[in-house]
């Protein structure tokens, strides 16, 4: 897989280029105090699959330094720095803005300690990254959210899986605040996202539509860019620092070479990551992506799979429609089935995807095989 | 990208970039600030830059034509010779003087103001309605001005009151009245659906139209006036008008140009530009405000011109790309320079006879809009 990200990140040390951007960020540490905050929060969100590869720490370090004197509205963020150590004080020298998150902070130290756990939340000391309680919803006569309870760990990937129809977009754009619920109760992180005005919100969770519409003759980078617009006054424009972490996104989604392309021009699995790129420069502790796979081979869909795997070991906590069991099942931490406006069976692949929960949901009969290399139940129909 | 383009070093890799179609070379990479590492937006001022002298040419060039030929270096010296500090030429004949600043000079200036109001809005509805084709008579101001101008035209009200001309004012009101009606028909609980707004806009231009038809089908003896300000013309331009027409679409355009990202960041789907935190239908609402304010301003004084409020943006769209930050000054540029050269071909094809500008813009318009479309079909 020589276009995956990791691949890519790997191979960082020897690239020029990431050696500039290096620089760029310790510049703008150095003389542009009030661009830290988006740069420290960017480091949170880089993913370093590799944390005794040393390449972030000068970086991370010198922006510690500076980030004592700023207001940080993403603590979270910053903890789960896989190189964490390279700066301690961060979170606790900051302003925190959502003073519900400092009950994290043991996970993060947990996971100093032992590295790169898949699920920080397992400790048990993390507040749910998402919660949806009792959600009713409805368009017009028909209900589709029917008392629905979701509670997703932060830093974990749930695949949220249902037959057609079933009300899986509509549970994403009720948690990403698009639709609000008849009844129910909706929280980020511990924050009520209906309490939030739309910039709040924006910066607490992103949407990567199914099919998202990006405009015409625009290139990557000018549609990554308006990843950044929660960040920035009605009427401001991007600073260099914006323009840097939209430059950072992409180049996690594997799409830099595609910052001048205009984006009609791109394919199916190009615009998918360019879609990816623009909901992670919104640098949100949650992020929602409907059925990001569906026109993508079989090459792409692991890419994806994977970049949302690095995301929540990077302290992301993400939900992702996926029609496709089998790739839920080998790359999400925790499948959710729903059905009748309710989770029918939520849980690790191995408890959830099972012949019986799939019948009961899909009304379909299926054979479940264990993975001969991972174990993980790969769902065949029969 | 071709529109604002990155500072510095972040440009594709050489392999990527050999495929970019981007109309630019790397000329436009900066390898100073590349050294430094940190890179943020550049605007192409210089692009602005040299519309605008483009523009001045351009309306310099109309002012030498006319029944008396004046040199375009008279031109020049007369209109420098009103500069502070510069004296005015001693050899030029004093005719030239008059025609120039109480003839020709309002005029093309007329045309640049009404041009570039056009373009800008335009562009800004294309924009909004997320249509190519749209312009700025979408949503009724054009039907709606017509049918105040028709009024004042043909019936019992007077022209003019306390020495100002109602004709503008009737125009202005029709228009804004007509968008206003059209917004609130769209307008339910949950929003301002575009689609909903077009077909609102609709109706209301062919009910006004169906009035203004009416009027002018019972009252034929005073026809002209009114076709020939339905058709548009700029016959009887001062500098007044200008300045009446800035004064009103100046706010406007500060607040279109303003709103430049923010229509960037609208062309995705309304739902997912609320999602990065976008106040949607307060957005919308001040824009369409303020892009028919500009448009109810040029229309009253000049009538209904076709065709530059949808080529002159697609123009600069093809040729730059769609940021719209760059796309509504340089459109407006275009505008004003392309209504310049058709008032020009207007006023002097049929010499000493007149055509009305409507029927020039749509002339010259309408084959190059054919060419972009078949350019844009195939690609390239």
């Amino acid at each position: 897989m020589p276009n995956s990200p990791e691949s890519r990140l790997s191979q960082r040390p020897d690239d020029t280029d990431s050696g500039l951007w290096q620089s760029a960020m310790a510049q703008a540490a150095s003389s542009h105090p009030e661009l830290v905050e988006g740069l420290a929060c960017m480091s949170g969100a880089t993913v370093n699959p590799h944390p005794h590869n040393t390449h972030h720490q000068p970086v991370a370090s010198g922006m510690a330094d500076m980030s004592g004197a700023t207001v940080n509205p993403h603590p979270h963020n910053t903890a789960h720095q896989p190189a964490a150590n390279g700066m301690p004080d961060m979170s606790g020298a900051t302003v925190n803005h959502h003073p519900g998150n400092t009950a994290h902070q043991p996970a993060a130290n947990g996971m100093a300690e032992t590295g790169m756990p898949e699920t920080p939340a397992a400790n048990g000391a993390a507040p749910a990254g998402i919660r949806a309680a009792g959600v009713f919803a409805s368009y017009g006569e028909r209900q589709v959210l029917n008392g629905l309870d979701l509670e997703v760990a932060q830093g974990t990937v749930t695949a949220l899986a249902g037959p057609n129809g079933v009300g899986k977009s509509t549970l994403l754009r009720a948690i990403a605040g698009a639709l609000r619920p008849a009844r129910g109760e909706i929280r980020i992180m511990g924050a009520d996202i209906f309490a939030m005005n739309g910039k709040e919100r924006a910066r607490m969770v992103s949407i990567v539509p199914q099919n998202p519409e990006l405009p015409r003759g625009a290139s990557a980078l000018e549609v990554t860019l308006m990843g950044r617009n929660p960040h920035l006054p009605l009427l401001a424009w991007e600073s260099a620092a914006d323009v840097a972490i939209a430059i950072e996104s992409l180049r996690m989604t594997d799409a830099e070479h595609l910052i001048e392309r205009p984006v009609q021009q791109l394919s199916g699995g190009e615009r998918q990551r360019v879609a990816i790129a623009m909901a992670l420069a919104q640098q949100t502790p949650v992020i929602l992506l409907d059925e990001p796979t569906a026109n993508l081979d079989l090459a792409h869909q692991p890419t994806i799979m994977r970049l949302l795997r690095q995301l929540a070991a990077a302290g992301k906590t993400l939900i992702t429609a996926v029609h496709d069991l089998t790739l839920a099942g080998q790359f999400c931490d925790t499948v959710a089935l729903i059905s009748g406006g309710k989770i029918t069976a939520s849980g690790p692949p191995e408890t959830t995807l099972t012949p019986e929960t799939i019948r009961e949901v899909y009304g379909a009969e299926t054979l479940v095989l264990p993975h001969p290399e991972t174990g993980k139940p790969i769902v065949v129909s029969r | 990208m071709a529109g604002i383009r990155l500072k510095g070093r972040n440009r594709p890799p050489p392999s990527a970039a050999g495929d970019s179609p981007a109309a630019d070379p790397p000329a436009a990479l900066n390898p100073g600030r590349a050294a430094a590492g940190l890179v943020g937006l550049r605007y192409p001022w210089w692009r602005i830059a040299l519309g605008l002298a483009a523009l001045i040419l351009a309306a310099l060039f109309a002012a030498t034509q006319g029944s008396v030929h004046i040199p375009f270096v008279a031109v020049v010296e007369i209109v420098a010779g009103r500069l502070p500090g510069l004296e005015p030429p001693a050899d030029a004949p004093a005719t030239w003087d008059v025609i120039l600043w109480q003839l020709r000079l309002p005029r093309v200036a007329q045309a640049a103001v009404v041009g570039a109001a056009l373009a800008m809005s335009g562009a800004a509805y294309q924009g909004l309605f997320k249509n190519p084709l749209a312009d700025p008579y979408l949503v009724g101001v054009a039907s709606g001005a017509g049918l105040g101008a028709v009024a004042v035209l043909l019936t019992g009200i007077p022209m003019y009151l306390a020495g100002i001309s109602l004709l503008p004012v009737a125009a202005f009101a029709g228009g804004t009245g007509a968008v206003a009606i059209a917004y609130s028909i769209a307008r339910n609980a949950r929003g301002t659906p575009t689609t909903t707004l077009i077909l609102a806009g609709v109706a209301v231009a062919s009910l006004t139209g169906a009035v203004s038809s009416l009027l002018i089908l019972r009252s034929d003896p005073e026809l002209r006036p009114v076709l020939s300000w339905l058709m548009g013309s700029f016959i009887s331009s001062e500098w007044k008008e200008s300045a009446i027409v800035l004064a009103y679409a100046v706010p406007g355009i500060i607040v279109l140009l303003g709103f430049g990202r923010m229509l960037n960041v609208l062309q995705l789907n309304e739902e997912h530009a609320a999602m990065l935190g976008v106040p949607v239908e307060k957005v919308k609402l001040l824009l369409i405000a303020a892009a028919t304010l500009i448009t109810a301003a040029a229309v009253s004084f000049s009538g209904l011109i076709g065709f530059v409020g949808l080529v002159a943006p697609h123009a600069v769209r093809l040729i730059w790309g769609t940021d719209y930050r760059f796309l509504l000054p340089m459109s407006a540029i275009a505008g004003a320079a392309f209504l310049v050269l058709a008032d020009l071909v207007a006023r002097t094809i049929v010499s000493p006879g007149e055509l009305p500008v409507g029927m020039v813009t749509a002339f010259c318009g309408a084959p190059f809009f054919l060419y972009l479309l078949r350019r844009r079909r195939l690609g390239v």
